[in-house]
């Protein structure tokens, strides 16, 4: 199954396996990673399971979809590789992804 | 601990039973003040989730009333409008010419633009300052409280801390502050309510408002920047040239949405804890309960009890054809209580797997902008309440709100026995 690094925003790291097909955000909710709320419970209607995605991996999570895009704009500390996690599904090619909290959901 | 006669809520569960569907209507304030609109819900559920009322005291409308027809709503902004030309966000329509703009009442881009300018004064960073601040003010109105004295904890607690809150998010001069809860009473009052009686005098009380809120308004124009909402807005392009009627919108929205949702809230819990002792008594056993709770509280209470949209286009809505122009009205009390979305729905659990599954803030772009401050505010008084009272006791009947959008508590006589 794919690994997937949560960092929080104090530096805490948590690495766990996920089922392809499940989303970024139900990976940590399902392993009880702290700092994704996921108030809506993957809707793409609540901005509180905010990631920011390293680098090395932007390609291969895709585009936000303009839906995303809104929510997200109302997000706090938005970056340009800001994405809400219910939105990145889980294939093999994101084996090994990592990717950053924010310093709180709102 | 309900504050209707057992025989009220009788009657209330047969005439819903048996009310022919279309006579249906929950616009009715009556049902909130008298605590009454469960069982009205309950049939609609099940009976006609997507309900259309042809005539009511607001006139004809649709209501919305489970968990993910609401989310569809909430979510679609584009097919439902909050523009407040065309009604707004509530359920009443102000006559055309107190039609007032304001972020919440008004679609993209420019909702977004103004919502963003005024959104960092809740950001996780300034979260961390106002804790402190908070925390003190909690400690100082608890101290204060008489023991073993019956008195009202709406009026002594919910209404202090979230008034004082609200004064120090708008730099507000401190011994006026009791001017915000009069300006928020007024603005969301029931022309029926006895508060106000008619729209021409809510909208003469409110201009004070204008008055007193622009002068400070145009003192923060210039000068070294401050971190108020005043001063936000004074700043930025978007909502520096505000007309007056959407300088007073933007200003109710603000003080409606800091002030009445989190007082009703502070209210509601300890309502609710009264009423299901169990949970009070597993609360005392483990305070890092109140995590959970906090977002419980939220749900249970659903301060606002609906929000309102206006279709921009015929849409098909989950089988119910709605027409350009319609009034569709998301009943966030009701959704809250969607047993296919939330077990035991209407017990007040403090320990639920995923407490922040609610509706009370709205989902898409309108969601609650203070969210985040309402927990934190509800989060650090519950601490300070058990870290000094063993217990605080309703004792006797509360008294509500007259209002089928504010869904508030006026009175709660309880009496607190004894310190820690």
């Amino acid at each position: 199954m794919p690994k997937i690094t949560f960092i929080e925003y104090n530096g805490t790291a948590h690495t766990v396996e996920v089922e392809e097909g499940l989303s970024v955000m139900e990976a940590a909710v399902n392993n009880g990673v702290p700092g994704i709320d996921a108030d809506c419970g993957g809707a793409c209607a609540c901005a509180t399971c905010h990631v920011y995605v390293d680098a090395a991996w932007e390609a291969k999570t895709g585009e936000k979809n303009e839906s995303e895009a809104a929510m997200i704009s109302f997000a706090n500390g938005v970056e340009p590789n800001s994405r809400l996690s219910c939105q990145i599904k889980v294939t093999a090619e994101l084996d090994g992804l990592v990717v950053r909290m924010p310093a709180g959901q709102h | 601990m309900n504050d209707a006669p057992i025989d009220l809520f009788a009657e209330a569960a047969e005439a819903a039973r048996t009310t022919p569907i279309d006579k249906i209507d929950v616009s009715q304030p009556s049902i909130y003040q008298n605590d009454t609109w469960r069982p009205w819900f309950a049939r609609l559920r099940e009976d006609a989730p997507i309900h259309y009322c042809a005539e009511s005291r607001f006139g004809a409308f649709w209501s919305v009333t489970r968990y993910k027809d609401i989310m569809a709503v909430d979510t679609n902004h584009k097919v439902f409008s909050s523009d407040s030309q065309l009604g707004g966000i509530t359920i009443r329509d102000a006559p055309m010419s107190f039609r007032r703009p304001s972020f919440i009442s008004m679609d993209p881009p420019l909702h977004d633009d103004q919502r963003r300018a005024v959104s960092p004064i809740v950001a996780p960073t300034n979260l961390v300052n106002l804790e402190k601040l908070i925390r003190e003010r909690s400690q100082k109105i608890l101290d204060s409280l008489p023991i073993n004295e019956e008195f009202n904890w709406v009026e002594k607690v919910s209404v202090e801390l979230t008034t004082q809150m609200l004064a120090t998010l708008f730099d507000f001069p401190f011994e006026d502050r009791h001017l915000l809860t009069y300006w928020s009473d007024i603005a969301t009052a029931d022309l029926l309510s006895g508060k106000v009686s008619s729209e021409e005098e809510r909208n003469e009380i409110l201009q004070q408002c204008v008055k007193y809120m622009r002068a400070l308004f145009k003192q923060r124009e210039n000068g070294p920047p401050r971190f108020d909402l005043l001063s936000m807005m004074a700043r930025d392009p978007s909502t520096r040239d505000m007309d007056d009627k959407m300088f007073l919108g933007n200003c109710i929205l603000l003080i409606v949405g800091g002030n009445d949702t989190t007082r009703n809230s502070i209210s509601g819990g300890l309502l609710a804890l009264n009423q299901y002792r169990d949970q009070y008594d597993k609360l005392r056993a483990n305070p890092a309960l109140i995590e959970t709770m906090v977002p419980e509280i939220v749900r249970w209470q659903t301060p606002l009890a609906h929000m309102r949209r206006t279709a921009v286009e015929d849409f098909n809505l989950n089988g119910a054809a709605i027409k350009k122009g319609d009034k569709v009205v998301m009943w966030y009390i009701s959704g809250n209580r969607d047993e296919e979305m939330i077990e035991n729905a209407d017990d007040f659990i403090i320990d639920r797997a995923r407490p922040r599954q609610h509706l009370s803030f709205g989902f898409g772009i309108h969601r609650c902008v203070g969210n985040r401050l309402a927990e934190m505010q509800l989060k650090i008084l519950w601490e300070e309440i058990l870290a000094r009272f063993p217990e605080i006791n309703v004792t006797g009947p509360v008294k509500r709100v007259f209002s089928n959008f504010v869904h508030g508590i006026e009175e709660i006589p309880v009496i607190i026995p004894r310190r820690h």
